[in-house]
């Protein structure tokens, strides 16, 4: 069965404002989804009915509002395929995940003249708090390079293993170039070195179906607003036997046992990594995303985004003198591209003008733009509502922007 | 010319545009015109980084007068660029501490001089100001 998109933009209403007087044309889902109006309203619902600090109350409110987050808890387990819910902890979003893996990892299993492995495709989430811990810990960063079309290249990534490594961390998905890791193969290699694996999942988990057993990844980090859920809340799933062995990354309500002035003993999962009251609003808005991603089905949402995709590389490949950067087969959702003689930051100023909203600049992944000596690039990024005309409408506003600068 | 003068002259200019494409066709005109920086200014020292965008601003001071000269690699950016020089370049430096910088906002182009936006020219306009402060001072 087919996706009908005209009902699904219904769902969306920011999709129906106008941009200096033109329909939006919305190519920035990498940096953010908008939201259908079933996420809203359950966060207009939650601070309507719901109210109430989870957990600790005795009072009604508080229990439907800890059975609603709970609940939630759950519908994630189930999302991902974890095997326990207690694997499964809410965090502001991917990068907060990937700071507490890098901060408490590093505090129980990496030492002086350690190494981290990541790859050169990482956003700066994945960057920066693994240079954090080498700072602290005296350890050291490896890199695995890209091949010439932006793919990871597996054969280097074996040499860079060895006695030292105490963790691989990389991305599902390339948010600068599209480009989808091979991450099962990573995993299994750095599996057979009894290396545990991170994956940053923020750019794969909206547009495919991904299961964590499956993939046997010990760690998995995304961000509910990238997947049409609310700003502010993202989760960390990492497997049990790991979590129970690195110490919580922040102190407060939630996560303790017993505290004394002397001494405090910390809760038990998922609980001890959830610090301070929750942002519940948000795991409410979350809940309804899933749902509403579960409705449509995965499976439905690549199928339809991956015709899409390919309708608008095609598109954009007919156009002179546009160049898409990485130019790799197994890719998804993102075509990052220049236009030869026009600056990035030019292209973007006129496609808004013509109400497209697109992204330019290093997409924080500034390794990647310096593997293909270029300052940036223009990224028009797809989401499930995304349109056969929208890229229509992207190439005839290129086209007049070739016009414009004499091209 | 005064300051204001070429700003009203500017923002009179603008008045015949019928639409935002006649306007930004105007705008790539004046940043493809706009003279090229001699490479010996295009020194760090001059280069205002506005992360996405880069510009530089070089500013020189001759019988009470400082003259501007600048570059950057984004085109619409540079024709901004053009009319900023066209309203302070051979103004003194009292008169360009006091200018508004109104004309932008007139002819709609406000956004770009938005301190969000990522193109340079919000920290060349406040470069502009300090140049001239700093000539002042020198030669008080």
């Amino acid at each position: 069965m087919n996706i009908n998109i005209e009902n699904i933009r219904k769902d969306f209403p920011i999709l129906g404002q106008q941009v200096y007087g033109k329909p939006l044309v919305y190519l920035d889902n990498a940096a953010t989804t908008q939201k259908p109006k079933q996420v809203i309203q359950a966060i207009s619902d939650y601070y309507s009915l719901f109210n109430s600090n989870i957990h600790r109350g005795v009072h009604y409110l508080s229990q439907e509002a800890t059975q609603a987050f709970e609940e939630t808890r759950e519908i994630i387990r189930q999302f991902i395929n974890a095997e326990n819910k207690k694997e499964i902890i809410f965090t502001k979003g991917a990068t907060d995940s990937l700071n507490i893996i890098a901060s408490s990892f590093a505090k129980s299993f990496i030492n002086e003249g350690d190494e981290i492995i990541i790859s050169s495709l990482e956003h700066h989430s994945n960057i920066v708090p693994w240079q954090f811990v080498c700072k602290e810990r005296g350890a050291k960063l490896r890199i695995i390079p890209l091949n010439e079309i932006g793919e990871i290249d597996m054969a280097a990534f074996q040499k860079l293993i060895n006695n030292r490594t105490r963790i691989v961390a990389v991305a599902h998905v390339s948010n600068a170039l599209g480009t989808i890791v091979p991450v099962k193969d990573i995993i299994e290699i750095a599996h057979n070195h009894a290396i545990p694996v991170l994956i940053d999942g923020a750019q794969a988990v909206p547009h495919m179906k991904v299961d964590v057993r499956d993939l046997g990844c010990d760690f998995y980090c995304f961000s509910a607003h990238k997947m049409y859920g609310p700003m502010g809340i993202g989760i960390l799933f990492g497997k049990e036997e790991f979590l129970e062995k690195i110490p919580p990354y922040q102190g407060g309500g939630e996560m303790i046992k017993t505290v004394t002035f002397e001494n405090s003993t910390y809760g038990d999962l998922p609980f001890k990594f959830e610090a301070g009251t929750p942002n519940v609003a948000g795991v409410a808005g979350f809940k309804a995303a899933i749902d509403y991603l579960n409705n449509l089905g995965m499976e439905r949402v690549a199928a339809y985004e991956s015709s899409l995709y390919k309708y608008a590389v095609d598109a954009l490949k007919n156009i002179d003198g546009l160049q898409i950067i990485g130019s790799g087969t197994n890719k998804t959702s993102v075509i990052s591209f220049l236009m030869k003689g026009i600056h990035h930051y030019d292209t973007g100023t006129i496609l808004d003008r013509f109400g497209i909203a697109v992204r330019t600049g290093h997409h924080c992944a500034q390794p990647v733009m310096d593997l293909f000596h270029i300052p940036g690039t223009i990224r028009a990024s797809f989401g499930l509502y995304n349109t056969h005309q929208e890229v229509n409408k992207l190439v005839e506003a290129l086209l007049k922007l070739k016009e414009m600068f004499g091209n | 010319m005064t300051i204001a003068e070429t700003q009203n002259k500017i923002i009179t200019e603008f008045q015949y545009f019928d639409d935002w494409m006649d306007k930004y066709n105007y705008l790539i005109e004046l940043g493809m015109s706009l003279p090229v920086m001699d490479d010996k200014f295009k020194i760090k020292s001059n280069l205002i980084s506005g992360c996405q965008s880069r510009v530089w601003l070089h500013a020189s001071y001759k019988d009470g007068k400082i003259r501007f000269e600048a570059d950057g690699d984004a085109v619409i950016t540079k024709g901004i660029i053009s009319m900023l020089i066209r309203v302070f370049s051979g103004q003194t430096p009292d008169d360009i501490i006091n200018a508004s910088l109104d004309f932008i906002d007139q002819i709609g182009l406000k956004e770009h001089l938005s301190p969000t936006r990522s193109n340079g020219l919000v920290s060349m306009t406040k470069q502009l100001k300090l140049y001239a402060l700093a000539f002042k001072t020198k030669n008080e």
